[in-house]
């Protein structure tokens, strides 16, 4: 894929941007707007299509930290890996299967949304930690905290999906 | 008489494509406005009859011949736009589609002797709003802006863009219905903040959450369900009044297409009258007995309170994905016939804890909103940006029949992805790509939109070639698919097979043949018009016949006028307005000089009359 081109963050580059891992929304949406009046092609014509759509694509990369995170990793060369459970969690996951196993959904729910919620969190202050100082053992604690968040969410999906059918 | 020259190009239009109504829209200097038909009506109802001759009544008066001639007309076809034959077996209990024989990738509609697909039913009635247009602005239209459900998938959005090319109209965009109306209402009050637009027509249920700022419209999420609508309400009235029929009159009229046309109307008058009275009746008298029911709101809300709980999880869902809470939302608008409905209403403000507003014509703002959107295209309106997204999630069929999620549901458009695809056997010389637009994980539970193919890939050892293929979703919210090996940066082919719709061959000669009738119809305007030409001239030139300026012209100049009077009266029924146009022409020249002479007589006349 082009936009995987190691080391460029051509993303970044879409906005005129350092490539950091904490954006201020509301500054990366006035850019967003702003190129859109230039872009868009009910402005600028059919020809400028995949411009557009590349606009649009940098934007929905980074206007979620999450996936923002994992295309600054990728640009890096770090891949997140399959989701595995890791061994600090393995309590969490074994409480939250039981309550699934006994019909308690809601709780189970709440506990995927408090549990992807505390990442969340854990993940705002690694960024802050990296864009200070450029520390790479905190792209690592990143790239550990997205694994987990992965397996967070297949698991949450896993459940839904039995929910559902159940 | 002033001119102002607002450029070369002729306006662009804006046009819902309704499932009951349609309507088509044009930008005055600051505001859109509802063009109308030529009975005068605003709304033209999406019916279209076509008589054994193949000539093509829409609106009102096919509604007529609905009743009277039920074989040869058809209403609510947007319900069959872009599908297959089996996914509609469940609505044909319901409607009165002859669907012919041989219907399973695009859906032909028995009208009397000939076959038609949706798409070219639509162009009939798009045909008309266009020429409605025309004899309105007084100039031709070729360019139009054409509403659709925001919940349309990739093959139904392809059939209304193939309707307009049908039509004779490059369709420049296709706008999500939700959103236009947003555009009508945003550009009108000039808000700011996060709307809802909940929309109920005719047979589509949509919901959007947009986000107003500074003359940018960003949909942040959109959902709805594209068999949902006023249609279902009614047949549900309809197949109770039926049964009830059926018991009084011991006879089973359901398959009397003209009866039930009949006993239609009856019952969606008295849904439409409950908006207003708390009780009224559903009436129809045929073949010398009748049939009454009362019916209260009470009871109908009973009935259709399952329809209306059917809107809500798509509500929910937009507002979940939207990433705002309900008490974030500023307003809530509403749109299409069906949110007349009290119950309705009732609902919308309990979800979002807001008033709606209905300030605008809930018929009206969508083809309002469309014509926004024509003059932000053709430059007449600035400042006003629209930035939609795709309904639903685009993906490809992986091992297993798993899809594989390229571009997730609600990503603003044009969105793309790329993936690359290898060969798994050794000299493998092509790739078959399965693409499906849904939210399930599993193929055979999401719809097949297109294959393609990628053809003479280079044969090499399996896992070697490297073909990158991109998936872009265009502005109409329509899938664009380009591939280029990624060894050598050569575009490749693909090969696309719709898996719903008609290929683009096809489109062509419907065009082709449209373009003909369009001739045909072109030439009778023109022979009609080139006949009104000679009545005129014939006429003055009988008026100067009396004159006494006349018997002052020579014998050979009063010849002249005759034999070029009898020249036109014999080419006058000719049916060639070419031939008829240079008859006049030289009865212009024969009387030119007795013009000339009379012009003279009337001055001196007045002259006479005139003390200096």
């Amino acid at each position: 894929m082009e936009e995987r081109e190691q080391g460029r963050m051509k993303n970044y580059e879409t906005f005129g941007l350092e490539p950091r891992l904490s954006l201020e929304p509301a500054d990366l949406e006035r850019r967003f707007y702003r190129l859109s009046r230039k872009l868009h092609p009910d402005v600028a014509g059919s020809q400028s299509m995949e411009a557009a759509a590349n606009l649009n694509d940098a934007y929905r990369t980074l206007k979620d930290p999450v996936s923002r995170a994992e295309y600054f990793l990728g640009q890096r060369g770090i891949e997140i890996g399959e989701a595995n459970l890791p061994p600090e969690m393995l309590e969490e996951v074994f409480e939250l299967n039981l309550a699934l196993e006994e019909g308690r959904v809601e709780e189970a729910a709440a506990s995927f949304a408090a549990m992807l919620a505390g990442i969340d969190r854990e993940l705002q202050q690694k960024f802050e930690i990296h864009d200070a100082a450029g520390d790479p053992a905190a792209l690592e604690a990143i790239r550990a905290l997205l694994n987990r968040r992965k397996y967070v969410r297949n698991l949450a999906r896993q459940a839904e999906r039995e929910t559902v059918e159940g | 008489m002033f001119e102002i020259d607002f450029g070369k190009q002729d306006p662009v239009v804006g046009i819902d494509l309704g499932t009951t109504n349609s309507l088509v829209a044009v930008m005055d200097l600051t505001h859109p406005r509802v063009i109308p038909g030529e009975d005068g009506s605003l709304l033209a109802p999406s019916v279209v009859h076509v008589a054994p001759g193949g000539e093509v009544t829409v609106g009102n008066a096919a509604r007529r011949l609905l009743i009277d001639d039920s074989t040869r007309a058809v209403y609510s076809i947007k319900r069959l736009m872009g599908r297959g034959v089996a996914d509609v077996a469940a609505e044909l209990q319901f409607f009165p589609f002859r669907i012919a024989p041989g219907s399973e990738s695009v859906i032909r509609v028995q009208l009397g002797e000939k076959t038609f697909t949706p798409p070219e039913i639509s162009a009939m009635i798009l045909r008309q709003l266009k020429r409605n247009a025309e004899s309105d602005l007084g100039c031709p239209i070729s360019r139009a802006v054409i509403t659709v459900p925001a919940y349309f998938n990739d093959a139904q959005r392809q059939a209304t863009k193939d309707a307009g090319r049908i039509a004779g109209l490059e369709v420049l965009r296709l706008v999500n219905e939700p959103t236009a109306a947003a555009l009508a209402y945003g550009l009108d009050k000039r808000r700011e903040g996060i709307v809802a637009v909940y929309d109920l027509g005719g047979g589509t249920f949509d919901i959007s959450i947009l986000k107003l700022q500074e003359g940018i419209f960003e949909v942040l999420a959109t959902n709805g369900d594209t068999h949902l609508g006023g249609d279902d309400i009614d047949n549900r009235l309809l197949a109770i009044a039926l049964e009830e029929i059926a018991g009084e009159w011991s006879q089973d009229l359901s398959k009397n297409g003209e009866f039930v046309q009949l006993l239609r109307r009856a019952v969606v008058e008295a849904k439409e009258r409950l908006s207003f009275v708390p009780s009224t009746a559903i009436e129809v008298e045929y073949g010398g007995r009748s049939y009454r029911r009362e019916i209260t709101r009470e009871l109908f809300e009973k009935l259709i309170g399952d329809i209306v709980n059917r809107t809500l999880e798509p509500c929910r869902a937009a507002i979940r994905d939207s990433g705002v809470t309900v008490g974030q939302i500023d307003e809530v608008v509403l749109v299409g016939g069906s949110t007349r409905i009290p119950m309705v209403r009732n609902a919308v403000e309990a979800l979002f804890r807001a008033r709606p507003h209905t300030e605008l014509n809930p018929d009206e703002v969508v083809a309002l909103g469309a014509a926004v959107q024509a003059g932000v295209l053709s430059g007449a309106v600035e400042d006003t940006l629209l930035l939609d997204v795709t309904p639903l999630s685009l993906g490809i069929e992986t091992m297993g029949g798993v899809v594989s999620k390229l571009i997730h549901r609600n990503s603003t458009i044009p969105a793309s992805a790329t993936e690359t695809f290898t060969t798994a056997v050794d000299g493998q010389r092509n790739v078959l790509i399965h693409v499906l637009q849904g939210e399930r994980e599993l193929a055979q539970d999401c719809r097949s939109l297109a294959r393609f193919d990628l053809k003479e890939i280079d044969p090499l050892p399996a896992g070697m070639a490297r073909i990158e293929v991109r998936f872009l979703i265009d502005a109409n919210g329509i899938l664009n698919v380009t591939a280029r090996d990624a060894r050598t940066a050569k575009e490749h082919s693909v090969d696309v097979k719709p898996s719903y719709g008609l290929t683009d061959e096809q489109v062509e000669a419907m065009i082709l043949e449209s373009v003909e009738k369009a001739e045909q119809d072109f030439a009778a305007r023109q022979l009609a018009e080139a006949r009104v030409e000679a009545d005129a001239i014939l006429a003055a030139t009988e008026k100067a016949r009396q004159s006494e300026t006349y018997f002052e012209l020579s014998e050979r100049e009063r010849e002249a006028i005759n034999e070029a009077v009898n020249r036109l009266l014999v080419v006058y029924h000719s049916g060639d307005y070419l031939l008829i146009r240079s008859h006049i022409e030289k009865l212009n020249d024969a009387t030119l000089k007795l013009a000339e002479a009379m012009m003279n007589t009337a001055v001196r006349g007045a002259l006479k009359g005139t003390k200096i």
